[in-house]
């Protein structure tokens, strides 16, 4: 058996090409992982990466090429058949059943048929395993984005596969748990397993990986080892041109009066499985970016809801923005007040998968801009959304495929680059944003991150809610950290380090033996 | 070899518009196949069934009074399933639009003036808005199904119909016959053309009703927030849109223009409060709304196609001796390919033949 996988790779692509309609989404992709290595595939979105591996999965069918696996050519045509091959995959858009819980939907995966308290049981001992914590019996539509990831990771474990295909997977998690989820892949290859492993954050791919294939426009541009590359050079390789890299300026920025003021806001849970708001207390003052750290599910969303009015408070005073007291209005009332939101979810929370780009534009601004794009009756002004929207899309670079494409047509990065660009263009006083850059490629990213340093340094207040840690030590003047519905005092940039952040994550509280160890390690 | 649906990136606008008469027109050729298979000679068959039922002047007339209430609350049902709330009680509705408007000739018979009309249709739609509430009202109190509410409430509809048009409304010189007393002219809907036939200004109000709503939905701030909300609940929430008072303004519309189709049926084409009033049109409109694929516009044709499939059925049995149940038969395929064209314009077949690689297990 080792013998004869010797020196044959794994799996192998010769020329794979998928094409939708006139678009060569993968063209002529030649690709091999060898056993017993972790394997990057880099490029931007819509290089074609998703594409690649949905067709190594058996989701697509290729229009031309082959796969090889063990040497040997292989029509992979569900993925059912991927996995009894022995491939394993965590989707970057999970695939999972909202209404049934999270071990059910490991069950329907599962060829054998296993009680589902044992698939539970199981599940639960892996997670603990792999410091993916998770409840088992929880419904999935309940979860968070993170949540629901390691559903997916836990449930390609469970499979034993000898190919395992990550989709970005740390980007929900704390650089602790990062650090075990390395410390996972690192033993699986041990075992001997492969693992294709994407990822946006060139970091990890340097520290993980040890061959790389970078992808741009559904071509093959480079083979690398990532340790002997810069983070840079491997920018460059996926953008095709030298990225600009997001800098603050040197000077500490002089902050104006508050612009966001919450106080002790609670919230109970909404559905069984949400957290509780606990007497949140924050300040954004003009000017100022607050970043908002935390693991997934421990209450970012819920927070989201109650400080953008799609949740209410009792009393006005909870919340203020832009100087007025305001938790007793909804969204439009707070938006009217010159504050601008952007969810984490791209389709279905802040835009309509199956409307155009133009009509999206109106979704979050028929208040707001009542004068320009409504006349009597509500008639809506098409001349005017559209030329707003032709003016998002020029002014944030949107790449597009038609005219006034629906919403769901647009890559990640695109779609994001619109939402953020729709609240922009109002040039609001205060911005909240939940996740501005999940799963948005480096380009869109930077180009992102870019807009919101710029949007406070023209007198805003920003709040920013991120998992990402690296995008909020990139643009924040202070980071706090949510865990478990608290919020912790905000922590200023030039005394933050990834260490101190971490652990409020993981939810040490300050005063804590950990938390005080670090903070003297940090101090000397 | 497999086929795959690929999704197309834009749709055809000429295609989207002529998908129905292109489903006609296939209906017409299966029905071609149909009757050749039954032995009967097909051209006169389809000629029997969709040409004669069109050709004179008084059964237009006829083919206008089936289609009104069926274009009318399709209009209604358009909007409130676009929305995502499924009403299916609007044969309830519409009965209980009949009993509203019905009041006032029957309660105030000598209230005859030219405000008689005009505000037994208002009465019609106002029960029929009331009576759309109530599955509203329990869906967003108590969160309850609204199909099954706004369907069990038809029987509650029905059963106080019968019991008004056998009892307290029952005409005292109508010979012990259930029904009420015959509506005075004031209180009748008048024929559009008299000399030529019986259709009556249903007609005309159901094709109102049908463009005032297609501008809605099309050009309004309202109309947007129905397909926001229907097309996805978490972002109608982000707009400000509020999804409950949306549960309201779908059925009260769908509800009231129900109502208004029964009291316009009752004052135009029957003339008094009968204990059936309807022949199913509130569940026939279900099909037309989707027929018109949810589009206002969309549900006039509909509305027509389905009222002439009525008629022939009815021809075909009488001139054919082929049962009735022909016209289920129709309903059936046109329906059929309906759903085709419109899936076959929002995506491309794509046939693949052999395998790209070799199998091998």
């Amino acid at each position: 058996m080792q013998s004869a996988t010797e020196g044959t790779p794994l799996l192998k692509t010769v020329g794979l090409t998928k094409v939708f309609g006139e678009v060569k989404a993968c063209n002529a992709i030649d690709l091999s992982i060898a056993p017993g290595e972790i394997h990057a595939l880099l490029g931007e979105n819509g290089a074609g990466k998703s594409t690649l591996v949905k067709m190594m999965f058996g989701v697509l069918d290729p229009s031309e090429g082959e796969i090889l696996w063990k040497g040997e050519p292989v029509r992979i045509g569900s993925p059912g058949e991927a996995r009894r091959l022995g491939i394993g995959m965590v989707f970057q858009h999970f695939s999972l059943f909202e209404a049934l819980t999270a071990a059910e939907n490991i069950a329907l995966v599962l060829e054998e048929k296993t009680p589902i308290s044992k698939i539970a049981d199981t599940a639960r001992k892996l997670s603990v395993e792999y410091g993916l914590p998770l409840d088992p019996h929880a419904m999935v539509g309940d979860l968070s984005v993170g949540e629901r990831q390691r559903i997916e990771i836990i449930r390609c474990l469970l499979q034993k596969p000898d190919l395992i295909i990550l989709d970005e997977p740390t980007s929900v998690l704390t650089p602790q748990e990062a650090n075990k989820m390395f410390e996972t892949l690192e033993r699986l290859k041990a075992e001997g397993k492969s693992i294709l492993y994407i990822s946006h954050r060139l970091d990890e791919v340097k520290r993980l990986c040890d061959t790389a294939t970078v992808l741009r426009h559904g071509q093959v541009v480079g083979h690398c080892v990532p340790r002997d590359e810069t983070s840079s050079s491997l920018a460059n390789m996926m953008v095709g041109s030298d990225v600009e890299t997001v800098k603050r300026e040197g000077a500490a920025p002089v902050f104006g009066k508050p612009l966001i003021e919450i106080r002790n806001l609670e919230r109970p849970p909404a559905t069984p499985f949400s957290i509780p708001l606990r007497g949140i207390d924050l300040t954004v003052r003009a000017g100022e970016i607050v970043g908002i750290a935390g693991v997934a599910g421990n209450g970012q969303g819920e927070f989201f809801e109650a400080v953008s009015g799609e949740a209410t408070q009792k009393r006005a005073d909870i919340v203020s923005l832009n100087g007025q007291d305001c938790g007793d209005k909804g969204i439009s009332g707070r938006r009217l007040l010159g504050v601008g939101f952007a969810p984490e979810e791209r389709l279905g929370h802040g835009a309509v998968p199956s409307l155009p780009l133009s009509e999206n534009m109106l979704l979050s601004r028929h208040q707001t801009d009542r004068r320009s794009m409504l006349g009597p009756f509500g008639f809506v002004k098409n001349a005017a959304v559209r030329s707003a929207a032709k003016r998002v899309i020029g002014e944030m670079d949107v790449r597009k495929t038609a005219e006034d494409p629906e919403a769901a047509a647009l890559s990640g990065g695109n779609l994001q680059k619109y939402l953020i660009g729709r609240e922009l263009d109002r040039q609001p006083a205060v911005m909240i944003v939940d996740q501005p850059t999940w799963g948005v490629d480096a380009g869109a990213a930077a180009r992102i991150r870019k807009a919101l340093i710029a949007l406070a340094r023209s007198g805003s207040a920003v709040l920013v809610i991120s998992q990402d840690l690296d995008e909020l030590f990139e643009i924040s003047d202070s980071i706090a950290v949510m865990h478990d519905g608290r919020l912790s005092e905000p922590v200023p940039i030039a005394e933050a380090t990834y260490e101190k952040i971490g652990l409020l994550m993981g939810g040490a509280e300050p005063g804590h033996m950990a938390f005080a160890g670090v903070k003297e390690e940090a101090g000397a | 070899m497999r086929i795959e649906l690929i999704k197309r990136p834009q749709q055809s606008a000429l295609f989207s518009a002529v998908s129905p008469l292109l489903a006609l027109a296939l209906t017409v050729v299966a029905g071609f196949i149909i009757f050749s298979a039954l032995g009967k000679p097909p051209i006169e068959a389809l000629y029997i069934y969709f040409i004669e039922p069109l050709s004179e002047t008084w059964q237009l007339h006829e083919l206008a009074i089936k289609a009104a209430p069926l274009i009318m609350i399709a209009v209604g049902l358009s909007v409130c399933y676009r929305s995502n709330n499924w009403n299916i009680g609007a044969e309830g509705q519409f009965i209980i639009g009949g009993i509203a408007g019905s009041l006032i000739p029957i309660l105030m018979p000598g209230f005859q003036n030219f405000l008689t009309l005009p505000l037994m249709l208002l009465f019609g739609f106002i029960g029929g808005a009331a009576m759309g509430a109530i599955p509203a009202l329990l869906k967003t109190r108590f969160n309850t199904n609204e199909i099954l509410t706004s369907l069990m409430l038809v029987y509650v509809a029905q059963l106080l119909l019968d019991w008004l048009a056998r009892g307290v409304f029952r005409d005292p010189n109508g010979n012990n016959f259930p029904g009420s007393i015959r509506f005075p002219s004031a209180a009748r809907l008048p024929e559009i053309i008299p000399s030529q036939g019986s259709a009556h200004l249903g007609i005309v109000l159901a094709i109102v009703a049908a463009v005032i709503v297609w501008v809605m939905m099309k050009y309004l701030l309202r109309g947007f927030e129905v397909k926001v909300l229907g097309g996805s609940p978490r972002a109608g929430r982000f707009a400000g849109f509020s999804s409950s008072k949306m549960v309201f303004f779908a059925f009260i519309l769908s509800g009231g223009l129900a109502g208004l189709a029964g009291i316009s049926e009752v004052s135009g084409a029957i003339g008094q409060l009968r204990e059936t009033i309807s022949p199913g049109y509130g569940f026939a409109a279900i099909i037309v709304a989707f027929l018109g694929r949810l589009n206002p516009l969309g549900a006039i044709a509909a509305g027509f196609v389905l009222a002439l499939t009525y008629l022939g059925g009815e021809g075909a049995q009488m001139s054919l001796g082929i049962s009735d149940k022909v016209a289920r038969v129709f309903q059936g395929l046109l329906l059929f390919f309906v759903l085709g064209c419109d899936t076959l314009i929002h995506y491309r077949i794509r046939l693949v033949f052999g395998d790209p690689v070799k199998a091998s297990r």
